[in-house]
């Protein structure tokens, strides 16, 4: 089930009414928890989008507070804390320098989604990586030997690589199969990962 | 005994170091008179380390206005008699004035808690679109960043001064440098604990064998370092580098007895990046300029 979570929302809700810039830690760590709260009301499996179209400044504390602490908790390769895929919209040129300056520095990648319905890998990632989601992202729906395939890697190799990429949560795996995150909200509209 | 500061006639972030020169041999509950009166002109810095200044003393300041009336006038319209009432035994005839000043993009204002910051950054976002990109001939992209930078510098003045500060931002033509190009300066002063004793304050903080206020400057301002363990902490600073290295700007940041400058690329300014065994001033003093766009 696809959820949308609206940012500037949330602000409003758990900060000040009349806030719509994203600026401070403590902003950004309100804001946060107010978004831990709705995940948790949604399930242990989820994609999620979280939306800042209308949000205006985010500086690079808050989004150290919001993107990189929300990704930390949910997509940790060890000990994932639920099934939790996020999908990043209404990202302007300004909010990605203060995304990619603490995506970096955490090294964390996130799925964005832009208004003509393209998604983009952003953040820390390997190139062979890259292309393997990439692969998936073009087929809709798709498996190692897809990946193997098409980059010439052995299939052990690239089902690790896919495996890498679920656990980054940046695949969501799905009947024996992967589904590149920001390609299953538009393609796969009715996919449930509840069932 | 009571000690009188000369303030020099034009009031800025290098001139500012002679105040500081006759300030800090004096035991701090020692009773000072600060003479502005023959001042001619102020920058942000000179008027936001004015209150840092007086914040700083543990005995209460009096402070000789500026005779001339447009100094007056415009040290009002900055907003700086408002705050320096408080902290300052004002004396001599105060300006008021309620036309507004069209170089001012923020007054003198006061930051102490995060709502602050808030608030900071919502008025500058209304003002600064036009200054920047009218005036200063900057690409629109600007405003987000320059508000991004002003709201990183006022936090720091949050989460690590320990006590308020104030920050003040302007438009203005430097007539001796930069060839009377317009420049936009954002000056941030606080009188808290500094960026070496923040750093002491880290979790099994290890001093070096070489260890001052210009080391802890390097640290923060070139390394990213943080009092805190959190690995997401230090990026603030990192991205207002960056953002004065994208516009040709220059930050510089003074604390205790040293000053770091991150200087611009191009060839408009000819400070030193390290400047050290200055006179002691307590907290941070943050200033950053970025220069109109010449085709």
């Amino acid at each position: 089930m696809i959820n949308h979570i609206d940012v500037s929302s949330m602000l409003r809700k758990s900060v000040c009414e009349l806030y719509s810039n994203l600026v401070t830690r403590p902003t950004g760590a309100a804001v946060r928890c107010e978004i831990e709260q709705e995940l948790d009301r949604i399930g242990d499996r989820a994609l999620t989008v979280i939306d800042f179209s209308h949000v205006g400044l985010l500086d690079f504390s808050c989004a150290d507070e919001i993107v990189a602490k929300l990704l930390l908790q949910y997509v940790s390769i060890d000990a994932p804390r639920r099934e939790v895929y996020f999908v990043f919209r209404g990202i302007s040129e300004s909010h990605m320098e203060a995304i990619e300056a603490v995506l970096e520095r955490h090294r964390l990648a996130l799925v964005t989604q832009h208004a003509d319905g393209e998604s983009r890998l952003v953040g820390i990632i390997d190139l062979e990586e890259r292309r393997a989601w990439e692969i998936i992202s073009q087929l809709g729906t798709g498996v190692g030997a897809d990946v193997a395939d098409a980059t010439g890697v052995s299939r052990v190799d690239a089902e690790l690589m896919l495996d890498k990429l679920w656990r980054r949560r940046l695949l969501i795996r799905y009947d024996n199969a992967y589904v590149a995150v920001g390609s299953a909200t538009i393609s796969s509209p009715t996919m449930r990962l509840d069932a | 005994m009571t000690t009188i500061i000369n303030v020099p006639h034009s009031l800025e972030d290098k001139s500012f170091e002679q105040v500081l020169d006759q300030v800090a041999p004096l035991p701090l509950d020692e009773k000072i008179i600060v003479d502005t009166r023959h001042a001619r002109w102020a920058s942000p810095y000179g008027l936001t380390a004015l209150l840092a200044l007086a914040q700083s003393r543990a005995e209460r300041p009096i402070l000789y206005v500026p005779e001339a009336e447009n100094v007056s006038s415009y040290w009002s319209r900055m907003d700086f008699f408002k705050h320096a009432a408080e902290l300052y035994e004002l004396q001599g005839r105060v300006k008021s004035t309620k036309a507004t000043e069209t170089s001012v993009l923020l007054e003198v204002t006061s930051i102490s808690k995060s709502d602050d910051v808030h608030e900071v950054v919502d008025k500058i976002q209304q003002r600064a679109q036009d200054a920047l990109v009218k005036n200063l001939n900057l690409d629109a992209k600007i405003t987000m960043r320059f508000t991004m930078a002003l709201s990183e510098v006022c936090q720091n003045i949050v989460e690590h001064a320990g006590r308020g500060g104030w920050v003040a931002v302007q438009t203005y033509t430097w007539r001796v440098r930069l060839g009377g190009r317009k420049v936009v300066v954002i000056a941030v002063a606080d009188p808290g604990i500094g960026f070496r004793q923040s750093l002491e304050s880290a979790p099994g903080f290890q001093r070096k064998e070489r260890w001052d206020d210009g080391q802890a400057l390097e640290e923060t301002v070139m390394r990213g370092a943080s009092r805190f363990r959190d690995p997401g902490r230090g990026q603030g600073l990192a991205g207002v580098r960056r953002f004065v290295g994208n516009w040709d700007g220059k930050l510089s940041i003074r604390s205790g007895t040293a000053r770091i400058a991150v200087l611009p690329k191009g060839d408009w300014d000819e400070d030193e990046p390290l400047l050290e065994d200055l006179s002691y001033f307590p907290g941070a003093q943050v200033q950053i300029t970025i220069p109109e766009r010449v085709a």
